[in-house]
């Protein structure tokens, strides 16, 4: 990109976006990962994201939109700093998914895909993590916890409350500005 | 931290590493790591693949295809070059022996690539992992480095003038993407739509160049046939299928978990002695015998050898080999539904069987578990899998309609409890589950 000063990604950032980049035969192929790279840092796709991401891969906008909408892990919004994404497929259904995530939305009191008012928490159902034998289980960030109960509910969110500082601290993505805010801690 | 699992009857051929600290390759050398592939360099390529063939190896993805005569379909000499795709896109409902892999034993998965360019000549691997495997993505990462390091990848392997590289490659949540051309298409940075077949990937792949895709567990598994001998992994596994197998039992069992059997293990001895049985001593309903697309089986039906052949004449598939157990407290309709979501959230959209198909499914069954079910539907859901079978470029709609059709032969007088405007008959057991 010839005008560095207009980039939003951070000097992390944009130094691993030219190692992958140059990594492959062909730089497209960055495209994916860098998507969900850049998704890390700054929370989700934002507009800028997009276009920086476009610009930096040499395609257009829509085309960079074309492909992050195929992928389930590639969101267009915000969400809580602490992603908490409870398998609903067969293998966790069967060993007791649906009351787990009742349960996460009762402690929560958010609605399917909401956010918690003080942006630490999101919640969503998702197809098979890739824990089946280990189930139910739910994927927080990238860390995974495998055979969960109802009562285990509350026991997590304290812990990723101890670890946020309190609740509240204001760092989700919601509010995080795209170049100084904190990482989130698998990212 | 996922749990491991062990059972007398295993043999541990592929998982043998597992919890040994094989993820650093001191370990992974001090365990015989790395010497199938210098063994494979000396001898050269087609060595390589009369070992792999002899080993009857099939692809552990759940296509079964032989993995030896894949790799004898690339030229020889090719104008572009050659490429090894690893997947590990392990998305499968039911399944997670990849995750295993690469938790304990990334190495066997860089030796195997390393083999597998080697059969092939490629330069170049690319690890492809679902965009949820992040904290496996760094263990691979870091694998590969320590690999690097060594010179067992670059320029000058292993201290030849053979050169073999690996990319490691992230995906962003896709189910589709484990098809073989859509894994390409991704990998490319597009969308995950498949690709119209002829041309195969070993003729056209990855940027226009022959490449040969394996499932992450048969490329882990090669480095063993190689210390093995072909024959002698072979002979531990049944007629035509060889070694043995990552069976990721799963649902109402009292032990689940990942399991190294022989290929042809009983599906009863699975569930019952490895797995420990049904759950708090319940009655079994059905199996799932190789994970989510395969159709069910019902508890007369289980007494069959685990392998390809075994479970098609069963009229199933050994599929991914992911054996979900299911109890008699569980509503069939409820578990169609769910499958059926799954589907209909997974088809990319391309062929109007499986996108239409899969959104009637799940918009008619939903109607139906809630109570407002009427008899024609159950038909209608059978006319809707019969006309996707084989109409769609990929395997996802073949997936989605194989278990709705036999859901509705084997269970459609369950189907038949929920109408006219009757609740669910197992309602009354939701709140009883206990995990």
């Amino acid at each position: 990109m010839s005008d560095e000063s207009l980039s939003i990604f951070s000097p992390h950032l944009a130094a691993r976006f030219d190692a992958l980049a140059a990594r492959y035969p062909v730089r497209r192929s960055a495209l994916v990962p860098m998507l969900l790279y850049a998704q890390d840092e700054i929370g989700y796709l934002s507009d800028a994201v997009i276009n920086e991401v476009a610009a930096r891969i040499g395609i257009s906008e829509l085309e960079v939109r074309n492909v992050a909408s195929y992928y389930s892990m590639l969101r267009f919004k915000p969400v809580g700093r602490y992603h908490i994404q409870v398998c609903s497929s067969i293998s966790c259904m069967l060993r007791g998914a649906d009351e787990l995530y009742r349960s996460f939305q009762k402690e929560l009191a958010i609605g399917p895909e909401g956010v918690t008012a003080d942006g630490l928490f999101s919640l969503e159902k998702v197809e098979c993590l890739g824990e089946c034998a280990w189930a139910p289980a739910i994927e927080v960030n990238y860390d995974f916890q495998e055979e969960l109960r109802p009562e285990h509910v509350p026991g997590i969110l304290a812990s990723y409350r101890g670890m946020a500082g309190g609740p509240g601290d204001g760092t989700s993505s919601l509010g995080r500005k795209s170049d100084t805010g904190k990482k989130t801690p698998h990212a | 931290m996922p749990r491991l699992v062990s059972h007398p009857d295993e043999v541990k051929i592929v998982s043998r590493r597992f919890g040994k600290g094989a993820a650093r390759i001191d370990r992974y050398l001090e365990l015989g790591g790395y010497a199938a592939a210098k063994k494979c360099l000396a001898q050269g390529p087609e060595w390589i693949i009369s070992e792999v063939k002899a080993s009857n190896l099939r692809g552990r993805g759940g296509a079964g295809f032989p993995t030896g005569l894949k790799w004898s379909f690339v030229p020889k000499t090719s104008a572009k070059p050659k490429y090894v795709l690893v997947n590990g896109d392990e998305s499968e409902p039911g399944t997670c022996k990849d995750h295993l892999i690469f938790q304990h034993d990334p190495h066997a998965v860089i030796e195997g690539a390393i083999i597998a360019g080697l059969a092939i000549g490629a330069k170049l691997g690319f690890i492809y992992m679902r965009g949820e495997y992040r904290g496996l993505l760094e263990i691979m990462e870091k694998a590969v480095a320590e690999a690097y390091a060594k010179g067992f990848l670059g320029k000058n392997i292993f201290g030849t003038d053979t050169e073999f590289q690996i990319i490691t490659h992230s995906g962003a949540g896709a189910y589709e993407v484990g098809e073989e051309s859509a894994l390409m298409e991704s990998l490319e940075g597009k969308r995950g739509v498949p690709r119209i077949k002829p041309p195969f990937p070993a003729v056209v792949g990855i940027y226009g160049g022959p490449t040969v895709i394996n499932n992450a567990e048969t490329i882990a598994t090669v480095p063993h046939v190689i210390a093995m001998g072909g024959a002698a992994y072979a002979a531990a596994g049944s007629a035509r299928n060889g070694g043995t197998r990552l069976f990721t039992v799963s649902g109402h069992v009292e032990r689940p978990g990942v399991y190294e059997l022989p290929m042809g293990y009983n599906l009863k001895k699975i569930i019952y002695e490895v797995a420990g049985g049904v759950r708090g001593g319940r009655a079994l309903k059905a199996v799932v015998p190789g994970g989510c697309s395969t159709p069910v089986l019902l508890p007369e039906e289980i007494d069959i050898g685990m392998d390809f052949d075994q479970v098609g004449k069963a009229g199933s598939m050994l599929g991914s080999a992911a054996v979900i157990v299911i109890d008699d407290q569980t509503c069939m309709v409820e578990f169609a539904l769910r499958t059926i979501s799954f589907y209909q959230h997974e088809s990319c959209g391309w062929c109007i069987p499986c996108r239409e198909g899969t959104d009637w499914l799940k918009k008619t069954l939903t109607r139906f578990h809630a109570g407002f079910g009427t008899a024609k539907d159950i038909d209608n859901m059978q006319y809707i899998a019969e006309n996707m079978m084989g109409r769609t470029f990929c395997p996802l709609g073949d997936a989605a309609a194989m278990p709705t059709l036999a859901f509705i032969k084997k269970f459609r007088a369950e189907f038949e409890e929920h109408l006219d405007g009757k609740a669910c008959p197992f309602a009354k057991h939701a709140k009883l589950v206990v995990v």
